[in-house]
């Protein structure tokens, strides 16, 4: 591993000033995605910047309902807390369902939903990858497609992004708050992930040396009855084939309302608002459930590959949409 | 080369480090602690667990600088004056391993998963290890094994010394 300097400042000013002020620099949470990409020669920063004492590790009640999630708390205690448990159990689902135990104690709010594909082209640094190094061509297009996006894709990348919280918080409408060199901003959680488009090296429109110091999360009483589902290719510790997180609001057999977001399948959490506005004031049935699925994968495109390909991910997903809400419709609350 | 202050299984250490070494070289070829092991190296295997403050964690995938100020308990430390933790008598007791590589790992975890859940089902306990990759013995020992412990460690559950903050205390022996 090529040697590099390390600051732990108290401040995230500092932090922030630090980064902004150096284009190799980095900053780091939990480092669980970092470190083995150091390993790998994917990252090679000459200055790290540890933000585990610079931002909160406290999540605070906003007194209406919502919470703050500050950037350091660990996923393990996000997952834990009774606030988040009661009113967005999908979020506790989505952290569980991921990583282990060992690594959910480490990894930060912060740092999770900034973690990078885990395309095996993009991790392999003698392969060409346009994610790793612009213009040097996509690998996985024609190669191994299984984990790959069947939304979204661009011709420079089919990546998708591997975070289970991150599609828990794209449902839910989260906000993230950051801080750059020019100050203070909030980002919607939905719009703070990319598209590949013609540069798939850029995985969020955060710039260089902006930090997220909290998630917040906006009182939704219908998330009290969410949940996250992940299908895999066995039943622990792996990375999504699909998920679905989701919240809905039924009363007397109607769908009233509906947050849905979709894992696995394009290189953001993709936020299915066709599939939601279908579903607002339909029967509570598995008709309606099916049908908000195909309206948002209508434009749902499959890649060929080496292993046959990802275009089993149309149908798994409609059926794990499908099952998610059917069980929803039917929990008590 | 930075400074560090660590406590390991209650021993104090100050060493210079550099900043890419890894918390558990720092461990093994500095303090000679090697009873954690590296498996796979990539943070997969979970054969590098200690605890870090308390709560189970992947040593290979830490920079021993990250750990600056805290308070680590590897399998070394678990023993209390010769006497094996409840724990690794259990893994003895169940026959839980055969080559016994991923022993300290598996065994620094299930004490972690029983902190988050005193009295865990059979399901429990395999989501708890699901970080922990063993290659011999087709885990069924080991479930069992851990399921023995918690039965054993249930009255006198808490070891108050470990340093920890969660509900319920953590159950970890600590060296210190
Ligand atoms: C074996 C294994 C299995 C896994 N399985 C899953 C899984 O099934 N599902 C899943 O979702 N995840 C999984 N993960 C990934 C894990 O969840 C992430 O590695 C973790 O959440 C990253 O958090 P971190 O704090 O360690 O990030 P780091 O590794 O520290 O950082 C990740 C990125 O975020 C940046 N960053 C960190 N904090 C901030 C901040 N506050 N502001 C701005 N930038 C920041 C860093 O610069 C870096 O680019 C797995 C990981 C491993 C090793
Ligand atoms: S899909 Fe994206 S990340 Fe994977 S090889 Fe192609 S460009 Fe790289
Ligand atoms: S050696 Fe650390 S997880 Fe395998
Ligand atoms: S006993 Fe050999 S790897 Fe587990």
């Amino acid at each position: 591993m090529k040697p590099f300097a390390y600051q732990a400042p108290g401040d995230a000013a500092t932090a922030v000033r630090s980064v902004a002020a150096d284009p190799a620099a980095v900053f780091l949470g939990g480092g669980t995605n970092l470190v083995d990409h150091l390993k790998l020669g994917v990252a090679a920063p000459d200055l790290i910047v540890d933000v585990t004492a610079a931002t909160s590790n406290e999540i605070t009640d906003d007194g209406a309902g919502g919470l703050r999630i500050g950037a350091a708390v660990p996923n393990s205690e996000l997952a834990a807390d009774r606030r988040v448990r009661d009113r967005y159990p999908v979020v506790a689902q989505a952290l569980l369902s991921g990583a282990s135990g060992q690594l959910r104690n480490m990894a930060t709010t912060g740092g999770n939903p900034l973690q990078r594909t885990r395309c095996v082209y993009f991790q392999d640094v003698t392969t060409p990858c346009n994610k790793r190094k612009s213009g040097s061509g996509c690998s996985a297009i024609g190669g191994y497609t299984r984990y790959h996006a069947i939304l979204g894709a661009s011709e420079q990348c089919i990546a998708t992004h591997p975070s289970d919280l991150a599609v828990a918080l794209a449902a839910l409408d989260a906000e993230v708050r950051v801080l750059g060199a020019a100050g203070e901003r909030g980002i919607p959680f939905v719009d703070l992930h990319r598209l590949p488009g013609e540069h798939p090296e850029l995985d969020t429109v955060l710039e260089h040396g902006e930090l997220i110091l909290s998630i917040d999360l906006p009182p939704l009483p219908m998330a009290a009855r969410s949940a996250y589902r992940k299908v895999r290719d066995r039943a622990s510790y792996a990375f999504a084939l699909v998920s679905v997180a989701a919240a809905v609001d039924v009363a007397d057999g109607i769908v009233r309302d509906a947050r849905i977001a979709f894992g696995g399948v394009a290189h953001k959490p993709w936020r299915a608002t066709k599939a939601e506005e279908s579903l607002r004031g339909a029967p509570a049935s598995d008709d309606s459930y099916r049908a908000a699925a195909q309206t948002e994968l209508a434009g749902a495109q499959a890649q060929d590959g080496i292993d046959g390909g990802n275009a089993f991910k149309i149908l798994l997903l409609t059926r794990t949409l499908v099952a998610t809400l059917r069980d929803l419709a039917h929990e008590e609350t | 080369m930075t400074r560090i202050t660590v406590m390991v299984d209650g021993v104090s250490y100050v060493d210079d480090v550099e900043a890419r070494t890894l918390l558990v070289y720092y461990l093994r070829e500095k303090l000679g602690k090697i009873g954690t092991v590296v498996g796979c190296d990539t943070s997969n295997c979970g054969a590098c667990t200690v605890h870090l403050n308390g709560r189970s964690v992947k040593s290979c995938s830490i920079f021993a600088i990250q750990a600056d100020g805290s308070e680590i308990t590897t399998i070394e430390g678990l023993a209390r004056d010769g006497q094996l933790h409840p724990m690794q008598q259990a893994f003895h007791d169940n026959h839980a391993l055969q080559c016994g590589f991923c022993t300290p790992g598996m065994i620094m975890q299930a004490i972690d998963l029983l902190g988050d859940d005193p009295d865990p089902d059979e399901q429990r306990v395999r989501e708890g290890l699901e970080g922990n990759l063993c290659r011999c013995t087709g885990y069924q020992n080991i479930v069992r094994a851990v399921l023995d412990a918690a039965q054993k460690m249930k009255p006198a559950a808490s070891a108050p010394d470990e340093m920890s903050t969660r509900q319920p205390s953590a159950v970890a022996g600590g060296g210190n």
